[in-house]
């Protein structure tokens, strides 16, 4: 427990000693907020944060690769993960150590988006619930592509090969759910298919979560594509380490 | 205190370990030599189990490489190649973190900063962060990284690389200081270095053990410096 600790707390520090945290909180916020006042907010004239959480999947489309990114790659490109896993530290407890870490700092980015909390407050009275739940929508949603930056993180040495691969993949989960994409499938590809790709997105889960219904299916969605992924990193690090 | 048995590595096609055996005891210092890509960077990191063999194994300390690498690494200090470390932290909070990992705390832990800083003479660059430092200091940090927890078995791979002859010294005297109860594998390019503090002598070359002995016989045996030695040797049989 110490070790993950130790992984942990370095991992959370050094987005903080280096300029990455600033500009991605910056960028991060700014285009969270712009995106949302552009497409409407004040038009709809309804106090709520439909649009904000709207546009998060794109958001973190990218912006969630570019924190996973430098996890593992980084530290098989400078050696460092020679001094780390000479430590006595297990992989899986490395791998959980900078993935936990990178989740809470998204948390961080997502809390920090408290002022539109405030504004929908000031102008209306909004479901507080549906706020929360959004909230923890995107909490999982972040956890998610996360997970799947941390294992093309793994998979190479070069920063740019794994943010690419992660874009596309994280893409593909939210494109897959998107009512555009399901139309196209649906005329030529069984109704059983198209549910399955349906059930396969990111977009479905989580537009479901943010709607307020908390179901089984939704929040295990996401667990085990979390899960799925971090445990193939552990794999596929322990392969390539050295190499 | 270490038992090394018919390890073997391979990365693609290329057999970079081939089945070495020694083993080496508290109080000895053993020095790995060899030329360019003879396997001594791999022997080592098969040891601090970074990598992984395809065949054979080792023990350290008692605690086998394959069943029970964390012990193994507890119990080890190591000393990689080029000493890898993080750029962007101070010299301060990697040790830290060192001790983080390590389980070293509290009053403990102050001692032994205490202790290890001035001992690698890097008290001067302790608040810089590792990146701006020069290589020298990089490798004293790496050191002093290594002996923190106060290993009984110490791997260390080109020590003395890009120390200046001050520097090469003042190392070379913290590893003989050492040396009375501690097991020491150096691996190294500087023969001096080997006479100076080496108690007994490995030559590999393309993965295998060529000669095992001690510096002193070597010269004898031979009868020439242990340059013309090594040369000697590693040119006949390769």
């Amino acid at each position: 427990m110490n070790s993950f600790w130790a992984v942990f707390k370095r991992e959370l520090k050094s987005y903080f000693t280096t300029p990455l945290a600033y500009v991605f909180l910056v960028i991060f916020l700014f285009f969270s907020a712009y995106l949302t006042f552009k497409q409407g907010f004040f038009e709809v004239r309804q106090a709520d944060m439909r649009a904000f959480f709207l546009n998060l999947p794109l958001l973190f489309v990218f912006m969630v690769p570019s924190t996973a990114m430098r996890l593992w790659a980084e530290e098989r490109k400078t050696g460092s993960i020679e001094l780390l896993l000479t430590l006595p530290i297990t992989i899986t407890q490395a791998v959980l150590g900078k993935f936990f870490a990178a989740w809470l700092f998204l948390t961080i980015a997502l809390a920090l988006t408290f002022p539109m909390v405030i504004t929908v407050c000031y102008l209306g009275d909004p479901d507080i619930g549906l706020i929360v739940t959004g909230y923890l929508g995107s909490f999982l949603m972040a956890g998610g592509f996360l997970a799947i930056g941390c294992f093309f993180s793994a998979i190479s040495k070069n920063q740019v090969i794994s943010f690419v691969l992660s874009v596309v993949v994280c893409a593909m989960l939210v494109f897959a759910g998107m009512p555009t994409t399901l139309n196209f499938v649906s005329t030529f590809l069984p109704a059983g298919f198209v549910s399955a790709i349906e059930n396969m997105s990111f977009q479905t889960h989580f537009e479901s979560i943010q709607k307020g219904v908390l179901e089984f299916k939704d929040i295990s969605y996401f667990v085990l594509l979390i899960v799925g992924w971090v445990a193939a990193c552990t794999i596929v690090l322990n392969e390539r380490k050295a190499s | 205190m270490i038992e090394v048995r018919e390890l073997r590595r391979s990365f693609g096609p290329v057999l970079a370990v081939d089945g070495i055996s020694f083993s080496v005891e508290a109080g000895q210092v053993l020095g790995l030599l060899g030329p360019n890509g003879a396997g001594k960077t791999t022997a080592m990191r098969m040891l601090a189990c970074f990598v992984r063999p395809d065949s054979g194994t080792a023990t350290v300390c008692g605690y086998d490489i394959l069943k029970n690498p964390v012990e193994v690494r507890r119990s080890l200090g190591y000393l990689a190649e080029n000493s890898p470390a993080y750029g962007e932290m101070t010299v301060g909070g990697l040790l830290n973190f060192v001790c983080d990992a390590r389980s070293i705390n509290g009053k403990q832990r102050k001692s032994i900063l205490d202790r290890i800083v001035p001992m690698c003479s890097i008290d001067s660059v302790y608040h810089q962060t590792i990146e701006t430092l020069s290589k020298g200091y990089k490798r004293r940090v790496g050191l002093a990284q290594a002996l923190i927890h106060d290993p009984d078995v110490l791997i260390l791979d080109e020590p003395t690389d890009g120390l200046d002859p001050n520097q090469k010294y003042e190392v070379r005297k913290l590893i003989s200081n050492m040396a009375k109860d501690k097991c020491i594998v150096v691996s190294t390019h500087i023969l001096e270095e080997v006479e100076a503090i080496c108690s007994r002598t490995i030559i590999i070359s393309r993965g295998r053990v060529l000669v095992d002995s001690t510096p002193a016989k070597l010269k004898e045996q031979y009868n020439c410096s242990l340059d013309e030695v090594f040369r000697k040797i590693t040119t006949a049989k390769s």
